[in-house]
Formats: C-alpha cells, structure tokens, sequence
C-alpha cells in the first residue's frame, strides 16, 4: 500500500470486512427468499407490532420505519431503532437465510418451467409483503400509492428526458389533462353530481370500467402532447423546453378558468377507485410496457437520437418517427399517473400541477439517473419516502432535500444509477456463492 | 445503367457555388476514389448524394431509383451506408447497440412489438443480433460487442462505424476518409478490411480520402476534385501523372 491510500485505511478495512461476512452468508440469497423474508417480518408486525412499540415505550408501531417518531421526539430514536432490528432486520435476514437454498431450487425450478411465470409468482410476493405491511395505517396505504404513481410519473418521463436526451416540462400538463379527464368521466358515469348530472351507471361496474377510464385519459394526454411535439420537433435544442414549458402552464391556467371543472377549486368527489392493488398493478404495467420499450431497438433509436441524430439519419432511423412515438408513449403514462392521482387524492385542483409538480418529478428523475429504468425506481421509491420522512422538519425538508439533489449532481452527475438496463431474469434468477476472491 | 449515376450535380450555399456540374457513374463492385484538397467540396458531395443537403441541380440514381429529395433516413434504407470524416458514434451505446440499430429499417414489428414484446420482436430481434455479430467479425471487434464505444482504441471506434454502415445492407459504401487520424500500422490494416469487406460482401465502394497511398492502392478510378469541379478522372496512375492534379496538390512551378 502507497502512503496516499492510507489516509483512511480502517474505514476502508471496516467496510470491505463486513461486505466479505454479507457475501459469505448472503450473496447465495435470491430474490424469493428476500420477498419471503419481507412478507414474514410484515406479518410479525401484523401480529406483534404495535404490543411490541409498547413495550419498548413508543405508542403504537412506527409507520415509517420511526422516520417520523424519531425527528418528532429525539428520545425515541433508540427504541425505534431496536423496533426496527426486531420486527424487520433480524425476521427478514433470518428468514432469507433460512430459506436461500430451497428458495434457489424453486426459482430455478419456475424459470425452467417459464420465466414469466416466474415473474408473476416474484410480483405477487412483492404484493402481498406491501399489502400486508400498509394494512396496519391508512398513511402507509397513501404513502405507497403515491409512491407507485411517481415511480410511473419519473419513468415516464426519464425516457424523454433520460433516454431521448430532449428536455420536456411538460409532465405536469400531461398528468393535469388525465387528472381531469379521468376526473370528469367517472364523476359523470358513477357519481351524482350537481355539475354534470344524476347517476347512469350501477356503482359496481366502476372498476371495471375505471381501466377504460384511465386508458381514455392518457389517450387524451397523447392528444396533448401531439401539440406540443408538432411545433417543437421540427428543430432541435432548447425549443422543446420551452415550448412544453408553456404548455405546462397554458394547462394549469385553462383548468383554473374553466368553471365547469370547478375553476381554482378544483374538482372532488371522484369514486374511490385508486385502490392498492389497482395502483400495483397500472405501476406493473408501466414498469413493463415501458422496459420493453427502451430495450427493444426500436425504442434504442432514443438514444441515436440523444447521441447523434446525423448519424442516426444516415443509419435508416426515421428520428421523427422515434420522437414523436417516444413523446406521445410518455404522455399517454403520465396521463394515467394523473387519472390513478386523481382518485387517490379524490381530489384535482389545478394548482397541484404547476412548476412545483415539475421540479420534483424532475429531481426524482435526476436523483435516481438517466437512462435507467432501475434508475427511476430507485429515485421516485428514495425521493418520496425522503420527503415523507423529513415531513416533521416542515420547512426544512426543502433546504435539506435541495442539497441532497446538488450533492448527488456534483458527486454523480447523471444520477445514482444512470444508464443501465433493467433485466428482470438477473433479479430473480437463482443465485450463486460469491466465493472470496469474488 | 449504372448503379449509382449522379448527372449535373450543382449546389449553392448561399451565393456561394459548393459543387458544379457533377458527374458520377459507379458500376457494381467497383471501387472508386474522390480526392481534392481541403475546401475542395468532397464531403459537400457526399452529404449531397446522402441526403443532409438537397441538390440546387441535377439528378440522382441508386439502382435506377431516383434519390433527389428523400430523406437520408430514405435514402440509407435504399441500400446506401456511410462512414463519417470525424467519428458519429453513439457515445453511450454498447459497440453491438450501434451494428444492431442501423438495422432499423428491416424491423417490421413496429410499436406493438415494442410496447408488449410480441414473439415476432423477439423472432426479428434475434435476427438482428446474429448480423451484427457476424459483421462485427468480417471487421474483427467481435471481442468488443458488450463495451461503450468512447472506451475503445480509435482504429476500432472507426471499425464500429464501418460495421454499423454495413449493417443497412448496402448497395454502396460511402466512406469519407476511413483512415483519418490513424497511424501506419491502423492504416494498413484498415486498408485490409476495407478489401476484405469488398470480396465478401462484393458491394461498391466510393472513398474520400486525402491520403494518396489509400486512393491509389484501393480505387479502380480516381476524381479529382477543386473548387467543386472535377478537374481530372482516371486510372490511378493516370492521376499520378496528371498536371493538373499535380498543381492542384503542390502548387505550380513559378518560372523565372
């Protein structure tokens, strides 16, 4: 070792030692063995919880993993703590554990059979571990929804500005048209309402036709965007940023004006169709479609286009095809965000969907990193649970947040996990001993 | 009727007249040179034929379809590949990525496909994938399909880009200055893959190059080109020993 790298060398030795003892007792661990493991410590605090929290002097059970407790009350941190190693650490290592090698031999038994069987059995576990751990508080519930609705929102739009390379504000807009369209239409189909008129529809028909609802309002989003890319596609630059800027805002003040969508008050009363389940799986078929998207080479014409449209041209890429296909694909997504918003708010007013809305969905986007689908998950999962917990510090969470953004951007430029693909089969394959030299 | 024919080619940049009265005609096969110094308008002709400029006069021809006023994304699904001068490599993108994606043109899955990875996707995918590897092996970078293109020695990042032209099924190859910016041992090689290329595949060649070991070892008929005129066309050796080429490359003698 050089004197230069000695600068820190027990901090160094500290880590790497305790990732050898990880890989010597976890990296043979799968996927379904973790899911297990989650489902088992979200059923133990089903059941023991909230005695648990008592017992060691908090309330009831931390709903954010003591986020929230421990900025409230400092003195509760260590039992917060400790509520955390008992109830998740130490259930979901043991059980991980315990179960890695039979797990393996299932996953690799599921994959021979069907790799999108597999997929299916490792979603539904996933479903079950959140449905069981948000049973215990409706803020859980919330706090889910909403964050499976910005995962969709940021992958949205990290393929126009990740994958394509444009800068477009005009998410906000696009999510604010499906807010409203999906709004207006099952308020008019199931709900009677002064402003539109009396029931038409038999109430237990509204989930089945809120799919239709949703696909309707991001359609209408698309329409939307057409508007925007037809005049700012013809060139390249910053025109599109600014155009879809405009847009943004022409929406905003069209929705602020028209009295038959309630003017600035908003519109409310929409059913309560946003269930958990319903937003899981439109976050499913988000994360899908629009993976399928970015790694076919239909969709890699994005990045020629990002990289170098001249040569793009001379490769036999129709660029304004792929734009307009990209532009239109991520409205459509944030028009669905919107509607499923819509209805788990029950609420839409058009001041929620101004330059606010814009610069978190973009510091969501830039914080998880451009170009990746794992990326998005990552920094809409990290962004909104951050923001939930640093809740109590009210005004403070918008220095704090701000800077954790201005770090990751000197630190990491392109994000935390920029330009990778997504591959579900190396997620839930069966998986190997890191042997040492590993 | 030749392959390519270009017929009175003239184009305008203003006032300015780029390229006058050009005349082309490549024949299957054929391997064919353009040199000139600087300034001369030689890229300025092949931007013209591909079409990122779109001629003031004249006529062009691939396979006896005309080409004036397509796109060049038409143009190059045409059958017309091309390298650039000063590299256009995608810069994020895996060395496969770039051989994959000028196969765009012969993708028919469309958005469908896209979105819900139907079967034919993954049928045409696999198919895209098995041409890229094989020419990443007529042009040897086999062993860098999986890495980013910026990470990649020059002389290989200038064989992504010949390898990405082939992958469009050309008719004819455009290659402007292939071995700019190479030293001696990059060049020769070049220069053997460059034949190589054109035994296997057997599809015509048109070379810009300023190099006169390349154009005269490589080209079965050489232009020269100044001022957007061409001021003499021949055999290799006919050029060598052309006056005019001469001047236009060394100057004239200044008599005493």
């Amino acid at each position: 070792m050089t004197a230069v790298s000695d600068s820190y060398p027990r901090q160094k030795k500290w880590f790497s030692s305790l990732a050898e003892q990880w890989n010597k007792w976890f990296s043979d661990v799968p996927m379904m063995a973790w899911l297990i493991g989650g489902l088992f410590s979200a059923i133990l605090e089903h059941f023991i919880g909230n005695p648990f929290a008592q017992l060691i002097g908090m309330p009831k059970a931390p709903v954010l993993f003591g986020f929230l407790i421990a900025l409230k009350t400092p003195i509760l941190i260590p039992p917060a703590i400790l509520y955390n190693i008992v109830i998740y650490a130490i259930p979901v290592l043991a059980v991980a554990r315990a179960l890695g090698n039979l797990s393996n031999r299932v996953a690799q038994w599921m994959m021979d059979k069907s790799i999108v069987f597999s997929t299916i059995v490792h979603i539904i576990l996933l479903y079950l571990t959140l449905q069981v751990w948000a049973d215990l508080s409706d803020y859980r519930v919330l706090v889910l929804k909403l964050t499976l609705i910005a995962i969709m929102v940021t992958l949205s739009l990290n393929v126009v500005n990740g994958y394509m390379g444009e800068f477009s504000c005009s998410h906000p807009g696009f999510m604010a048209l499906g807010a409203y369209a999906a709004s207006v239409l099952s308020i008019i189909l199931f709900v009677n309402n002064d402003l539109f008129g009396s029931l038409h529809l038999p109430a237990f028909l509204a989930p089945f036709v809120f799919p239709f609802i949703l696909i309707l309002s991001g359609l209408i989003s698309a329409v939307g965007a057409l508007l925007v890319a037809v005049p700012s596609f013809r060139t390249r630059g910053d025109y599109l940023a600014i155009i879809s800027l405009a847009f943004t805002f022409i929406i905003k003040s069209l929705f602020e004006n028209l009295e038959v969508f309630g003017g600035p008050r908003g519109l409310s009363g929409q059913p309560d169709l946003s269930t958990l389940p319903v937003v899981f799986i439109w976050a499913m078929i988000c994360i899908w479609m629009i993976n399928n998207y970015v790694t076919s080479t239909f969709g890699k014409t994005m990045n020629a286009v990002r990289d170098g449209e001249m040569a793009a041209d001379a490769m036999t890429i129709n660029t304004r095809r792929t734009k307009m296909v990209t532009f239109l694909f991520a409205a459509f997504w944030a028009g669905v965000a919107g509607g499923l918003l819509a209805h788990v708010l029950r609420y839409v007013n058009p001041s929620s969907f101004g330059i606010q809305k814009l610069a978190e969905v973009l510091a969501m986007v830039y914080f998880g990193g451009l170009n990746s689908v794992v990326g998005s998950i990552v920094g809409a999962v990290g962004m909104n649970l951050l923001s939930e917990a640093l809740r109590p510090l009210e005004i403070y969470k918008w220095i704090i947040i701000p800077i954790m953004i201005i770090l990751i951007m000197i630190y990491r430029p392109t994000g935390l996990i920029a330009f990778r693909d997504f591959d579900i089969k190396k997620l839930i394959r069966p998986k190997q001993k890191k042997g040492p030299e590993a | 009727m030749a392959l390519l024919e270009v017929k009175n080619m003239t184009h305008y940049f203003g006032g300015l007249r780029a390229v006058h009265d050009y005349n082309l005609f490549i024949e299957a096969g054929q391997i064919r040179g353009l040199i000139g110094p600087n300034g001369a308008g030689k890229t300025t002709i092949f931007n013209l034929i591909t079409g990122i400029y779109r001629p003031s006069e004249g006529t062009i021809t691939l396979a006896g379809e005309n080409l004036v006023g397509l796109e060049p994304y038409q143009i190059a699904a045409k059958g017309l590949g091309r390298t650039f001068q000063n590299l256009q490599l995608w810069r994020h993108m895996s060395v496969l990525d770039h051989v994959r994606l000028s196969q765009y043109s012969k993708i028919s899955y469309g958005i469908t496909g896209a979105f819900f990875g139907t079967s034919l996707r993954h049928k045409q995918e696999k198919e895209i994938e098995e041409k890229a590897y094989h020419l990443l092996e007529l042009v040897g970078i086999r062993h860098f399909a999986d890495q980013i293109v910026t990470n990649l020695p020059y002389g290989a990042q200038r064989r992504v880009e010949l390898a990405r032209a082939l992958a469009l099924d050309p008719k004819i190859l455009f290659l402007d200055e292939p071995t700019a910016g190479m030293n001696p041992e990059e060049l020769i090689e070049m220069m053997d893959i460059v034949r190589h290329v054109h035994e296997q595949l057997g599809l015509a060649i048109f070379v810009i190059e300023h190099r006169m070991k390349v154009v005269m070892d490589l080209c079965e008929r050489i232009q020269t080109l100044v001022f957007g005129e061409v001021v003499a066309e021949g055999t290799p050796e006919e050029i060598r020993n052309n006056p005019v080429v001469i001047e236009a490359y060394l100057g004239k003698e200044v008599e005493a």
